[in-house]
């Protein structure tokens, strides 16, 4: 018996805020790779450079299963301070940079100019046969504009990743001041 | 920080990096570290010589040193030590942490490391040993600032033991070694983030109990987390199964938590484990596991594991509940304070077990018993490799014993025939199935139990394997007995080359095996050989009367299968239990694939 595994591929965005310190990175790759688990995309930065935290944005997919060993599997990694499920938790912003250049002549450069303004992408850089577009939007909306770019010219892209955020006024990764000292159900 | 020892200004007595290394290996009571030296780690043995604090084992290969820890860490209950130097020393240790964080055994690996300057430069004898050991480590560390090294020591020490335990390394470049750095006591750990949950969630505590008291045909499931937690949970389980009256089974890591003597104990359970523990898990219906986790050894085929039972699962490691099998109670926990809880509230609620039910159980489960799936008939002149291990076991019973073995068929047949009535006295390699494991392992016990009778259950393929450490055993005078069973094969892949490949025995015969006596000899200890079953008791007799380490050289028959067995891919209830039974089906392509 035990519970009904749902064995449908899910797609999650998970928050970790992790010790900033040598390896951490590699720590968490190599937890992905070793146990067979996807990564569509991972981000890091240093988000309490006091405290020397950084936060990493996953986004993985998997059985309901698959994702919570690797909420479990990252939460047992000793420099790992938090990890929280940003799809599951509530509502969330998922947000991702990037810029794509957009080579082509004539017309075209007119409908790129027109296309991007109508996704509110930036053109900052020019020469008389491209653009190099900045557009920040969910992952969603940049795979749209690449597809339209693609059809009116050759492009080259490079995108950053997605970084994510829950709504709403609740703090729930704490940076600052934030030793969860008498909770003693952290890691494993 | 401890305010009675420590006063304001917390005294940072200065040292060397290498100085540091020591005094935070006595101040974490460390009494004995098994190593091997080498250029980087010069400074170290430099400061080992002149303190003469800490008692160092010379071990004959840095493999050995990480058994040798393995075994003393896991029949004493502390952390064992490991001192490596760079390169070759660290990476001739990775198969030891590798087999320490398969079987959650607490070490600390100190490892030498080219000067910080040259990191990178493929300077001489340099590894990214961190880099190496990452997946084979719970955590590990590069020493890059002598600043930081006592909070590091200490914290390795915590992180190794905390929770589920594990090896940890540290990497210390050399120029760190030397430098002169501030020496911080043992105090709160520096980490704030690794305080693994040990206290259950007293709701899932009552429901399991609730779910316990509800059972008609349960079965306690009990693994490793039951000795890692300490004797306590063992004592506690007893307890347990005592006032609750159910069968209990065990995993080969579990073996000594509950005393084999008790007949509820119903044997090891798994791919060798006995008719009755096997068909008590597939027909239960309530299962309890505490400190185990599911492992593939264990359940057979996934999709009928016990299909019908509503499984509780207490671990220390939230990562082990639901990864293999998905359960309905999970209570995280140390297993010690969980069974702690669950006996109080079985108390409280005035629980009681339900009689007529497990009366019938209990019949269900004596008429599998009655199997004697064990049996086997010594007769003739050739020993059989059954006969010779469970004649040791009766010959030692009741004595004050500790067993490693090495990995095969000797293995389960040490696992099947021996009875254990505590922890720690069972030292095998369960996760990594690491041949060579058991002398070392041996070595390791026998320095920590200087007058216990400490023998390593072998097979002659494995015991070449880290056949080196005889020589430690020389040296330091440790009457460690090899008990070689020697069936002239790599018997387990035989048997499964029989069963599984057709009998196409590629490469699995061990020829020129070397003459263990005089092996023995050459090594400074005693060489002992059973030809036929006459000699047999008296060989072990023997054996066990010297007083140095010896060599029992036990000639047993060479193409005997290891049963109970169930075939890889296979269900519970589809055990082999002899020769003479046929395996229903050819093996499924699915079972094939599986190790
Ligand atoms: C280091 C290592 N290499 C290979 C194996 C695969 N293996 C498992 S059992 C075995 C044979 C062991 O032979 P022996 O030590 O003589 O034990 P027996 O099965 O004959 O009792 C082998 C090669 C292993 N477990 N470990
Ligand atoms: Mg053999």
């Amino acid at each position: 018996m035990g519970q009904q595994e749902d064995a449908r591929e899910q797609r999650r965005t998970i928050a970790v805020l992790v010790d900033n310190e040598p390896g951490v990175l590699a720590r968490v790759i190599g937890l992905f790779s070793g146990r067979g688990y996807n990564i569509e995309s991972l981000t890091v930065s240093e988000v309490d450079p006091v405290a020397g935290f950084s936060r990493i944005t996953i986004v993985t997919s998997g059985t309901s299963m698959v994702i919570e060993q690797i909420k479990a599997q990252l939460a047992r990694l000793v420099p790992v301070h938090e990890v929280h499920d940003l799809s599951t938790e509530g509502p969330h912003i998922e947000r991702e940079l990037a810029l794509i250049k957009v080579a082509n002549r004539g017309d075209a450069r007119i409908e790129a100019l027109r296309i991007a303004d109508m996704f509110r992408a930036r053109a900052i850089d020019s020469t008389l046969e491209s653009f190099v577009f900045e557009l920040t939007g969910n992952p969603g909306k940049i795979n749209a504009f690449v597809g339209l770019m693609e059809a009116i010219g050759t492009t080259e892209v490079c995108r950053g990743g997605v970084v994510a955020i829950s709504r709403g006024s609740n703090i729930s990764m704490v940076t600052v001041d934030g030793d969860p000292e008498d909770d003693p159900t952290q890691a494993g | 920080m401890t305010s009675a020892t420590q006063p304001d200004t917390e005294p940072q007595t200065r040292m060397t990096g290498a100085a540091i290394v020591l005094k935070a290996l006595q101040d974490q009571g460390v009494d004995v570290v098994f190593g091997y030296p080498g250029g980087a780690v010069l400074p170290i043995y430099d400061e080992l010589f002149t303190t003469n604090a800490v008692r160092h084992i010379l071990v004959r290969h840095e493999q050995g040193a990480v058994h040798a820890a393995e075994g003393y860490a896991r029949s004493t209950g502390k952390v064992g030590v490991v001192l490596v130097t760079s390169g070759p020393g660290a990476t001739n240790a990775v198969t030891g942490l590798t087999d320490a964080l398969m079987d959650s055994i607490p070490i600390v690996c100190l490892t030498g490391q080219v000067p910080t300057h040259l990191i990178g430069n493929d300077a001489f004898q340099e590894a990214d040993t961190t880099g190496i050991t990452r997946p084979c480590t719970k955590h590990n560390y590069l020493v890059k600032s002598v600043d930081h090294l006592s909070d590091i020591m200490h914290e390795a020490f915590h992180v190794a033991a905390r929770g589920r335990p594990g090896p940890v390394v540290i990497d210390l470049p050399k120029d760190v070694l030397f430098a002169d750095g501030p020496y911080r006591a043992p105090s709160a750990p520096r980490r704030t983030t690794y305080r693994p949950r040990t206290v259950p969630d007293q709701d899932a505590v009552e429901q399991a109990v609730d779910l316990i008291a509800s059972a008609e045909r349960p079965v306690f499931y009990g693994g490793g987390g039951l000795i890692n937690s300490g004797p306590e949970a063992s004592r506690l389980l007893t307890e347990f199964v005592q006032m609750t009256g159910y069968p209990t089974t065990l995993t080969l890591m579990g073996l000594g938590a509950f005393p084999a003597s008790d007949r509820r104990f119903l044997g090891m359970l798994g791919m060798h484990g006995t008719y009755e523990a096997n068909l008590a898990m597939y027909n239960c219906d309530v299962m309890i596991n505490i400190g185990a986790r599911f492992d593939d050894r264990v359940t057979g085929r996934i999709s009928d594991f016990s299909p019908r039972s509503r499984k509780i699962h207490v671990d220390i490691d939230p990562s082990s509940i639901n990864k293999n099998v998905p359960v309905d109670v999970p209570v995280i926990g140390d297993a010690a304070t969980v069974l702690a809880r669950m006996i109080e509230t079985w108390k409280r609620k005035g629980c009681r077990p339900r009689q007529d039910a497990l009366a019938r159980w209990w019949e269900q489960i004596d008429s599998w018993r009655a199997r004697d799936c064990l049996a086997y008939s010594q007769d003739g002149s050739v020993i059989k490799p059954q006969h010779a291990i469970r004649r040791l076991f009766e010959k030692i019973r009741g004595r004050d014993f500790y067993i490693t073995t090495e990995v095969g068929q000797h293995q389960m047949w040490a696992a099947q025939y021996f009875e254990f009535e505590e922890p720690n006295r069972w030292m095998t390699s369960g996760g990594l199935g690491t041949m060579g494991y058991g002398l070392p392992a041996a070595l390791g016990v026998q320095v920590a139990h200087p007058d216990a009778l400490v023998i390593d259950v072998a097979g002659e393929a494995s015991f070449l394997m880290n056949i080196q450490e005889l020589s430690t055993l020389c040296q330091y005078g440790l009457p460690v007995k090899a008990f070689i069973v020697n069936n002239q094969w790599m018997g387990m892949v035989r048997q499964w080359q029989e069963l599984i490949h057709g009998g196409r025995y590629s490469e699995s015969y061990t020829a020129s095996l070397p003459d263990f006596v005089k092996l023995a000899e050459s090594f400074g200890g005693v060489g002992l050989i059973a030809r036929t079953a006459d000699d047999l008791d008296d060989v072990i007799d023997e054996m066990l009367a010297v007083d140095r380490f010896v060599l029992a050289d036990i000639r047993v028959s060479k193409e005997e299968n290891c049963f109970p067995m169930i075939p890889s891919g296979a269900a519970h209830n589809e055990m082999l239990l002899g020769q003479d039974d046929r395996m229903e089906h050819e093996t499924s392509d699915d079972g094939m694939v599986l190790v």
